[in-house]
């Protein structure tokens, strides 16, 4: 991401050092993680030391300081989930794909997240690979659902 | 847009629509479109416009409608007609039949799992029959992305008769009647705050939307900015107007994109109408409206830690007082509620709060939205009046257990809320009578528990929740419930002692007490109700070791019973760890030793066979000899 598209969505929040949030939550959004130059960028232009951007990008869960895999999985942790056997479907993905919440293959290929919950709790256990949901999963179908993924 | 040009706009819509016209109604919230509405819709589109039928049919994709287990969910009016589970394959039948030949289709209708009979319309459905759908209702009758919808049901005119026929005064002291609880979980009096808010000295006040909805299993905020906005923003107005705030900012999660992106959408045209900005409606009142998209971290939904992060900072609660009505964003007074909160100002404000405090119980008003999941046969969102027992919702609406499991528990109030057990499923629901039962209202959840749920995990997963999720500014809550985690775990694992409990009373009590916001202090009540309800659960685990509900899994183990296999292979081929030995027309064997509990062969195996067995608290039978394995000559012998 260059330094003047990041000046850009700046802009867009009139370099209000309150908006810091907004302004990482946009380039996260279009870069899917934030490099280390671009919240550097952000410190300079907004005047907001490196130090408390660093404390924003850890403490909130949508930022991410490495890069992430083509697929982003994300798999629904929440009770109705977890009460319907979240849990096995978790141990699944992660024998599959052979990584652990918050990480990402070596290949770049699946970034794996757990969520809280993702408000389909009628489909539960849910699974979401870039934007699309997979419901009513069972530990078995798990498997089929990720090799469908390139 | 004057008050004029308003009613002049409503009566020439009113007028235009011809409420005997077909109309077909998809719903498209969150639910339904991830079990595929968005592919009926485009099969519906495709098919109007073949048939050139634009002119004489409506069309309507709407918000959440509540019953996402049956979605997607197609109405076709001025009939009611519901279809559940509509596929694109059903679209032209749905054209042909029901709209040209009035015809009812037999297999889209729902079907009574304990009566098998037919529900033709919406309000026959049980589901939909027991509830009083207030708030929730106008879902289901607006796109949410049309003002025009919004104002057929009479949108706008709460906001109308706020601003012209009531002094900021007397809407306070309508909404202080009214004894409306805020719906995020504290359920404090609304109209307390804003009188406090009111009262406060300053120029600059602040009102703001908590539409951070972090609970799991609850998602009746979302479904409501999804499918309603305007109504969200209108309750907001009324509310500035009463407290005296100029500006407004609704704080949205951003893993909620739909809600983001309709809510935007009645930002930005009703800035264009005049129904946000300057001199609003003629009637010399400014206001704006600005979002703020959360960045995912749980403590935000508390008030403090909210409005800290409004400020662009990292969101961990403060002390109270003093209270952000008095002194809240940027240190100015700030009225904050949730998003079911403000849903339902414009209700009481245009009908009266005597009609609105006339339902509900002595200390709790009007209805709530719950979000009814988990082991349930009809999962969706409901709203019902507050006083309803917990048995008519779990049993009449949510149409009991599914898979003829025994009922358990249902958790309310989110992740610190309590688990409450059969014996009190006669409990009235309302804020006072569920914090009696040492469970909280919280946001609304209800997660319903059936007998294979441990209630000990159960405790565990909350609290494991709560520590990830706690801003680690307090030591009894960021050290406590890691404490309490590694003991809760202990016992799952069968690693558990007597002496845990005294342990687990004690941190409780330390957390509960020493705490800073209500994430610590509430944190300890998934281990205190389960304890109180469900002592027996955790001293098997720890004198027998057993899990009861067959679920802890270092407590469980497997069993393929000899008479029920059949040698199919399939348990065989799908055991991750290798453990199953085998092979055709050879009686499949479990080695224990390589066993790793993961209950994939107890899922697959056939439920004509039945033949693998779940075990807790007693040593599983000894292998039969490899001489007597195999299937044909057993057979014959039978």
């Amino acid at each position: 991401m260059n330094d003047d598209r990041i000046d850009q969505i700046i802009d867009n929040h009139h370099g209000e050092a309150s908006s810091l949030i907004q302004v990482l939550l946009e380039i996260q959004r279009e870069n899917h993680w934030l490099p280390k130059e671009a919240l550097t960028r952000v410190s300079e232009k907004l005047e907001v030391p490196l130090r408390r951007i660093q404390h924003i990008a850890t403490f909130y869960r949508a930022f991410s300081l490495s890069p992430k895999g083509r697929h982003e999985v994300h798999l629904c942790m929440g009770t109705a989930c977890h009460v319907r056997g979240a849990g096995r479907v978790l141990e699944k993905v992660e024998s599959e794909t052979g990584i652990k919440p918050g990480e990402t293959d070596l290949d770049l290929k699946f970034s794996l997240e757990t969520v809280n919950c993702l408000g389909c709790c009628a489909l539960g256990p849910v699974m979401e690979i870039d934007g699309t949901t997979h419901g009513r999963l069972s530990a078995a179908d798990t498997t089929d659902v990720l090799k469908s993924y390139e | 847009m004057t008050r004029e040009e308003l009613e002049k706009l409503r009566q020439r819509i009113v007028s235009e629509r011809d409420p005997d016209a077909p109309c077909i109604t998809v719903c498209a919230g969150t639910g339904c479109l991830a079990s595929g509405a968005r592919k009926v819709i485009a099969a519906f589109d495709q098919k109007i416009d073949a048939q050139g039928l634009e002119v004489d049919l409506g069309f309507r994709s709407t918000g959440c409608h509540g019953f996402c287990e049956k979605g997607p969910i197609v109405i076709i009016d001025p009939e009611e007609i519901c279809y559940l589970q509509v596929t694109p394959d059903d679209i032209p039948e749905i054209i042909e039949k029901t709209i040209k030949e009035k015809e009812v289709i037999e297999r889209l209708l729902y079907v009574d799992q304990n009566t098998g009979e037919k529900a033709v319309h919406e309000s026959d459905i049980p589901f939909y029959r027991h509830q009083e759908r207030m708030v929730f209702g106008a879902n289901r009758r607006i796109d949410p992305k049309s003002f025009e919808d919004y104002l057929a049901i009479g949108g706008y005119e709460a906001l109308v008769k706020a601003l012209f026929e009531m002094t900021p005064e007397q809407v306070v002291s309508e909404v202080k009647n009214a004894n409306l609880r805020g719906r995020g979980g504290g359920g404090f009096p609304a109209g307390v705050k804003w009188e406090i808010a009111r009262n406060a000295p300053s120029e600059t006040k602040y009102v703001v939307v908590n539409c951070d909805e972090g609970d799991p299993g609850a998602y009746m905020d979302r479904s409501l900015m999804e499918g309603n906005p305007y109504g969200v923003l209108e309750g907001l107005t009324i509310g500035a107007y009463a407290i005296g705030a100029h500006e407004g900012y609704v704080y949205i999660r951003q893993e909620y994109p739909l809600a983001l992106e309709n809510l935007t959408s009645a930002i930005e045209d009703a800035e264009n109408r005049g129904l946000l900005g300057t001199d609003i409606l003629g009637s010399g009142f400014n206001f704006q409206v600005r979002v703020h998209r959360g960045a995912g971290a749980f403590v935000c939904g508390e008030e403090t830690a909210l409005l800290i992060s409004l400020e662009g900072e990292v969101g961990e609660p403060r002390p109270r007082p003093p209270y952000p009505a008095e002194k809240g964003l940027w240190g100015k007074p700030t009225n904050i509620n949730n998003v079911e909160t403000w849903a339902n100002i414009p209700l009481i404000i245009h009908r009266g709060s005597a009609a609105f405090a006339s339902i509900g119980t002595e200390g709790s008003k009007g209805t709530k939205i719950f979000s009814l999941v988990g082991k349930i046969a009809n999962t969706g969102l409901v709203e019902v009046p507050m006083g309803i027992s917990l048995r008519d919702v779990v049993y009449k609406i949510g149409g009991g257990i599914p898979g003829g499991k025994k009922f358990k528990a249902v958790q309310t109030g989110g992740p610190s809320g309590g688990c409450i057990p059969e014996e009190r499923l006669d409990l009235e629901v309302d804020f006072d009578e569920l914090t009696k039962a040492g469970s909280m209202m919280g946001s609304g959840g209800m997660i319903v528990m059936d007998e294979e749920t441990c209630m000990v995990d159960v405790a565990r997963y909350f609290i494991d929740f709560l520590t990830d999720e706690s801003c680690g500014k307090c030591v009894p809550c960021r050290e406590g419930l890691r404490q309490m985690h590694r003991i809760l775990s202990k016992i799952t694992e069968g690693r558990g002692e007597e002496s845990d409990f005294e342990i687990l009373e004690e941190l409780a009590e330390t957390a509960r007490e020493a705490s800073l916001c209500a994430l610590g202090k509430t944190a300890p009540n998934p281990f205190l109700s389960t304890f109180r309800y469900f002592r027996e659960e955790y001293e098997a685990h720890i004198r027998e070791k057993k899990c009861p509900a067959l679920s802890c899994r270092k407590l469980v183990s497997y069993y393929i019973e000899p008479e029920k296999c059949k040698a199919c292979l399939i348990c065989l081929k799908e055991c991750p760890a290798g453990a199953i030995d085998g092979a055709k027309k050879t009686i499949h064997i479990i080695d224990q030793e390589k066993c790793d509990a993961c209950g994939i062969c107890f899922e697959v195996c056939p439920s004509r066979f039945e033949a693998v067995m779940k075990i807790s608290g007693e040593p599983v039978p000894p292998p039969i000899p490899e001489d007597q394995r195999v299937v044909i000559r057993k057979i014959k012998q039978q």
